[in-house]
């Protein structure tokens, strides 16, 4: 009796955010769901209504299309790639004894608490900017012709400044795991005379290996979203070189006003960052049983 | 001899981490570098040394009214939190305490709807705030942001109350503590430290949120976060002013960071990694 009092009472406990979920989720995406097999434009009163698959071909033939999914798997990718691999060393070497290792820390980690405008703005114009950034300033001290980042490498541009963003995330959570690697079993891998890569291979890396795992999730869901430091560097150009696919779909849902190609591409979105959850979910669940 | 190799190690290793700390670090130290400086110095060369100036600060609170942003940043931010925390925490705790078969998948479904990308109910989400007239409210972007990040509130409150101990509430009851007893002076006490870490991570999330708030908000609404979106215009270039306005931007939330890395590697792994 008491334990179904308590259920029905974890129930309503529960309940509000459930349920508030549940609407967030399923109004909008029903919504958008709708939008992508109508002919929809705002500005344009002739409407005719249900076209069946036409946006998703619309969509499909526009070449930024395929640019775009181009462009956000290679953001990802790269952006995991570089975080994962350099979050590894720094953490390797944050690990060591050293004097200020506090203060270190702390210079490592902040620019994850930049907002994204402001990471991408201060780049942009302090950093890599052609004429007036430091970038501009050490290559005329060498007497080289400075670069026009954004204009000549905009993708490369918008994916070193995310992964400086996302560098400290990985850095702090392998460092954490890092951290809790038994000494003990340190020192008998160095006693056995293990060296050290070995050690590192046999040791250091299958116990990061939930770190990593849960850099990759959390890491991605932010990733497939990148938005401002698209909008305030190249504003997804030159052409479509730097849009990635949210950044098509607020450019067809709020410039454009094609409303059902913009649908279109958001639940292409949507069924692109399912396919990488549902690995990366897994993998997840998989760790919190253990 | 043991002891001069550690020395030497120490020395290299002190060196690289320093080296290498500084040049992740530069981007914002030279931000807050060049807010010191005079329109004029601040495109003149590389320069790590600035004149002191303070004029860029005022220039920015008196032609675009920083305070008022900063304001709504506030707002926005703290809003969303306490009233993520009033909706998660009563889930987390029943989740924690008396969880079920299906806790898990909850957990799980809470997650997954974190992958939605945000495009893909971007024009549904600007037709539902048009037609409610919460374009551009701080209302509307209270419950924007307390969404958005709802389900890692719940996750990191999850993981907080996992680890109180469920014996210390039967040893209560045994004592003849009443429901609102244990929840008032067993249950809180213990579960006040990881309502604050969560609350101090949720602000940082909200504070830097920067898709909803620039695309729902004009100026009455606008945190810091459209403000400096502005500036990517070209008519809006100074480099001092910039700076000036980036930094305060992101001091404040700078330093709640500094006090909260290790709350930040459990909340945002969901305790994976403690």
């Amino acid at each position: 009796m008491a334990t179904r009092q308590t259920s029905s009472l974890a129930r309503l406990m529960m309940a509000p955010s459930v349920v508030l979920l549940l609407i967030w989720m399923a109004v909008p995406l029903a919504m958008t769901l709708w939008f992508s097999f109508q002919q929809y434009n705002p500005l344009n009163p002739i409407r005719d209504g249900f076209i069946g698959l036409s946006n998703y071909a619309l969509f499909y033939n526009n070449p930024a299309f395929i640019a775009a999914i181009l462009n956000t798997l290679i953001l990802v990718g790269s952006v995991l790639l570089i975080t994962i691999i350099g979050g590894i060393l720094l953490a390797l070497l944050l690990d060591q004894p050293m004097w200020g290792q506090g203060i270190v820390r702390i210079l490592v980690i902040s620019p994850f608490f930049v907002m994204p405008p402001v990471a991408a703005l201060v780049w942009k114009n302090m950093i890599m900017h052609p004429s007036y950034g430091v970038f501009a300033d050490i290559a005329r001290l060498f007497g080289a012709q400075p670069i026009d980042w954004f204009a000549s490498y905009p993708l490369f541009s918008i994916i070193l400044i995310v992964a400086w963003q996302w560098l400290p995330f990985a850095t702090l959570i392998l460092l954490t795991s890092l951290q809790s690697l038994d000494g003990e079993q340190k020192e008998a891998a160095e006693m056995d005379g293990a060296g050290f890569l070995s050690r590192f291979w046999y040791l250091t890396l299958p116990h990061l290996s939930r770190a990593i795992t849960v850099v990759v999730l959390i890491q991605t869901i932010f990733l497939l979203g990148v938005y401002a430091e698209i909008l305030v560097t190249t504003n997804g150009g030159p052409g479509y070189a730097s849009t990635n696919l949210p950044f098509l779909v607020y450019q067809k849902a709020l410039l454009e006003f094609k409303i059902g190609q913009a649908s279109a591409g958001g639940i292409i979105a949507v069924i692109l960052a399912n396919i990488i959850a549902f690995f990366a979910m897994r993998a997840v669940g998989k760790n919190l049983d253990k | 001899m043991a002891r001069t190799v550690t020395n030497r190690h120490k020395t290299i290793a002190t060196a690289a981490a320093w080296i290498v700390a500084l040049l992740i670090f530069f981007p914002i130290l030279y931000t807050i570098i060049t807010s010191f400086k005079s329109e004029q110095e601040a495109i003149q060369g590389f320069n790590l040394i600035p004149s002191g100036t303070l004029e860029s600060y005022s220039a920015v609170e008196d032609q675009s009214g920083y305070f008022k942003f900063f304001l709504n940043s506030v707002i926005l931010s703290v809003g969303s939190t306490i009233l993520a925390l009033i909706v998660a925490v009563p889930a987390a705790w029943s989740m924690a305490f008396s969880p079920t078969k299906r806790t898990k998948d909850i957990l799980m479904w809470m997650l997954s709807t974190k992958m939605m990308p945000a495009v893909a109910v971007l024009f549904p989400i600007y037709l539902i705030f048009r037609d409610f007239g919460l374009l551009d409210s701080r209302v509307g972007m209270t419950v924007m942001l307390m969404l958005i990040n709802l389900p890692i509130v719940v996750w990191m409150l999850y993981t907080y109350f996992r680890e109180i101990p469920g014996e210390i509430l039967e040893a209560a009851r045994m004592d003849g503590a009443s429901l609102w007893g244990e929840i008032v002076y067993v249950l809180t006490p213990m579960a006040v430290p990881g309502i604050a870490s969560t609350m101090l991570l949720n602000i940082i999330l909200a504070w830097n949120e920067a898709f909803w708030t620039i695309r729902l908000t004009t100026t009455n609404a606008a945190p810091l976060t459209a403000f400096i979106s502005s500036f990517s215009s070209p008519q809006g270039l100074f480099w001092a002013k910039l700076s000036a306005a980036s930094t305060l931007a992101i001091a404040p939330i700078l330093i709640m960071g500094w006090f909260s890395q290790k709350q930040l590697v459990r909340g945002l792994t969901f305790g994976a990694v403690k």
